[in-house]
């Protein structure tokens, strides 16, 4: 058995965790302040001016139809991306058919390709459809992605013994019935992960939807950089709306982090 | 009743040979209209004149490459983009190992630790641009005050070039840096044990250990943590479009001192509206960041594999 650390250890640590959590609460104590508590050293208490600031950002930009619209995409493109990486990741990993490898070796190649770069043929397309300004521009470019694919199959390949879709073959299950009740009970852990991580993914997306959405009909990103775009920039508003928009991630982190974790972890072993 | 079971077994057949097609046709039609073949028509945008209001123009040939390689603003924003990720990937690095070696260790309350490190990724990159351009403020922020406590004076982290390059870096790191350590974490959690202690009995100090056993055992992870970074960091947008949008309308800088390919091409396309120049800039990036991926995994390689020798011995 290996010793336990020492006090370094855990000294290095604390401070690593003092440099992550500090930048969040002094944006709470500004945010909950006035202009000038931004400008003390190292202020820690926070102050009363919290939802007054909250109410000012909600007049500044619609916060709600931002919120509520963060919610849809990412929601509608977390459904669809586990989907499809779950239907192609189980035939990659489980089912026999020619050009198989090909394909496979097709989906490899292309995780590393910033499809990002594509965003302007892609405006041109969405303008021509006259889809700019609507929710289903942002949804529809991350409806599948090649890591998805990549990630279940990798995952599906060890899990599911042969045996197990043999047998349902044997039963006379069709094709889809043994996806259904064999595959997907197993892929399941792996599907909350993949899940997890598109919907991170989804929220955090700046750069298309501020091309392709009005400031009308924001996502909450998108939203939040309008906060500070007037000449005069009030801090203490623009740091209520950061803590504001990083509380339902921190909601999800608080109830998933453990899964999250293993996520992440799990992910790096596999890639 | 014969004519029945036929007919079942050949649809038995089919549903064997057409379901996987099925299954993986959704990945590919989706994936060919949205992510490919915008790339790929990219390339027919660089070839013409295309106005973001006027529509297609002539057919240009290369010009507008042309026309972007001699543009000054584009080299500005190349050197941007890589002295910025430089200034991130590095030092992210190797604090990511640090922690990571430290969390490799028999702590107390793990879970709690593993989690400590991870709160930054929650921030979204738009929130963390606004929490840190409020701390680089330049007349009273955060930044400068912690600095005049020690007796240095104000830093113009919004005007100078290095500076505010140091400035994005950090909110990259501040982000990146304990997700990137949780996945070399769980690289190291693999290396067998025995292996640490029988070094450690041949009288091998931790920091010996750490870089010849730990450091070319983890190696795969490691590139593919270098991959993933020079990926993502050469692509930088959200941070130095909202880092003093108030002094310069959001396009990086003033003199555009940290402004990053990314957010050049936005500009050519949506406030020049010159499509065809933003599609060259856009293949002209794209080539950049295969030819730095290619780059970081032969040096990490090499790196790698010399470190395993030296451990071999």
């Amino acid at each position: 058995m290996s010793k336990r650390p020492g006090f370094l250890a855990y000294g290095l640590l604390s401070a690593f965790l003092i440099g992550s959590a500090y930048p969040l609460w002094w944006s709470f104590v500004v945010g909950s302040g006035t202009n000038a508590t931004r400008g003390e050293t190292l202020p820690l208490i926070p102050g009363g001016n919290f939802i007054a600031n909250a109410i000012k950002v909600f007049d500044a930009i619609p916060f709600w139809k931002a919120l509520l619209n963060s919610i849809i995409v990412s929601g509608v493109v977390t459904v669809s991306v586990v989907t499809f990486a779950t239907l192609a990741g189980y035939a990659f990993a489980k089912l026999r058919f020619r050009g198989r490898d090909g394909m496979m070796i097709f989906v490899v190649a292309t995780l590393a390709i910033p499809t990002q770069l594509g965003i302007i043929p892609l405006f041109i397309v969405m303008r021509q459809l006259g889809w700019t300004g609507s929710l289903g521009a942002v949804i529809v470019p991350t409806l599948v992605t090649a890591f998805g694919v990549f990630f279940m199959r990798q995952y599906l390949v060890d899990v599911i013994p042969d045996e197990l879709i043999e047998a349902a073959r044997v039963d006379g299950a069709t094709q889809f019935r043994t996806f259904l009740t064999v595959a997907v009970p197993a892929a399941r852990p792996a599907m909350a992960i993949l899940g997890l991580f598109t919907f991170m993914a989804t929220w955090t997306d700046y750069l298309w939807p501020l091309i392709v959405l009005n400031p009308s009909n924001p996502t909450l990103q998108t939203a939040l950089g309008q906060l500070q775009s007037g000449y005069y920039v009030d801090y203490s508003i623009v740091l209520t709306g950061a803590v504001l928009a990083t509380i339902p991630l921190l909601v999800l982190f608080i109830a998933a982090g453990r899964q999250l974790i293993s996520g992440i972890m799990a992910g790096a072993v596999k890639g | 009743m014969s004519t029945t079971l036929t007919r079942r077994q050949r649809l038995s057949r089919l549903d064997v040979k057409a379901s996987p097609y099925l299954y993986v046709s959704p990945f590919f039609l989706l994936f060919g209209a949205v992510g490919l073949f915008p790339l790929i028509y990219t390339f027919v945008v660089s070839l013409r004149e295309w106005d973001l209001l006027k529509g297609p123009g002539e057919w240009v040939g290369l010009d507008n490459f042309a026309a972007v390689l001699a543009d000054r603003f584009f080299w500005n924003s190349i050197f941007n983009t890589i002295s910025i990720f430089v200034l991130s990937a590095l030092p992210q690095l190797i604090a990511a190992l640090l922690i990571a070696a430290v969390l490799d260790q028999n702590l107390k309350a793990k879970t709690f630790w593993r989690m400590s490190v991870l709160l930054p990724y929650v921030v979204t990159p738009v929130a963390v641009t606004l929490i840190f351009t409020s701390m680089f403020n330049e007349a009273d922020g955060l930044a400068n005050n912690l600095l005049n406590l020690i007796g240095v004076a104000d830093v113009q982290w919004k005007h100078d070039t290095l500076a505010s390059h140091l400035a994005i870096a950090t909110m990259v790191n501040w982000r990146w840096t304990g997700y990137n350590a949780l996945i070399l974490l769980a690289a190291m959690q693999a290396v067998p044990r025995d292996l640490h202690e029988s070094a450690a009995i041949d009288g091998a100090g931790a920091a010996r250990r750490f870089f010849s056993i730990t450091i070319p055992s983890i190696r795969p992870t490691l590139i593919f943590v270098i991959i993933t970074a020079t990926i993502g960091g050469l692509q930088i947008f959200a941070e130095p479009r909202l880092f003093d949008v108030s002094n310069a309308g959001g396009i990086g800088g003033a003199n555009r001192q940290f402004q990053t390919t990314v957010l050049y091409l936005w500009e050519m396309a949506f406030f020049r509206r010159d499509f065809g120049e933003a599609a060259a800039i856009a293949w002209l990036l794209f080539l950049l960041i295969v030819l730095f991926g290619l780059l970081n995994f032969f040096i990490s390689r090499r790196i790698a594999s010399a470190e395993q020798k030296r451990g071999m011995r």
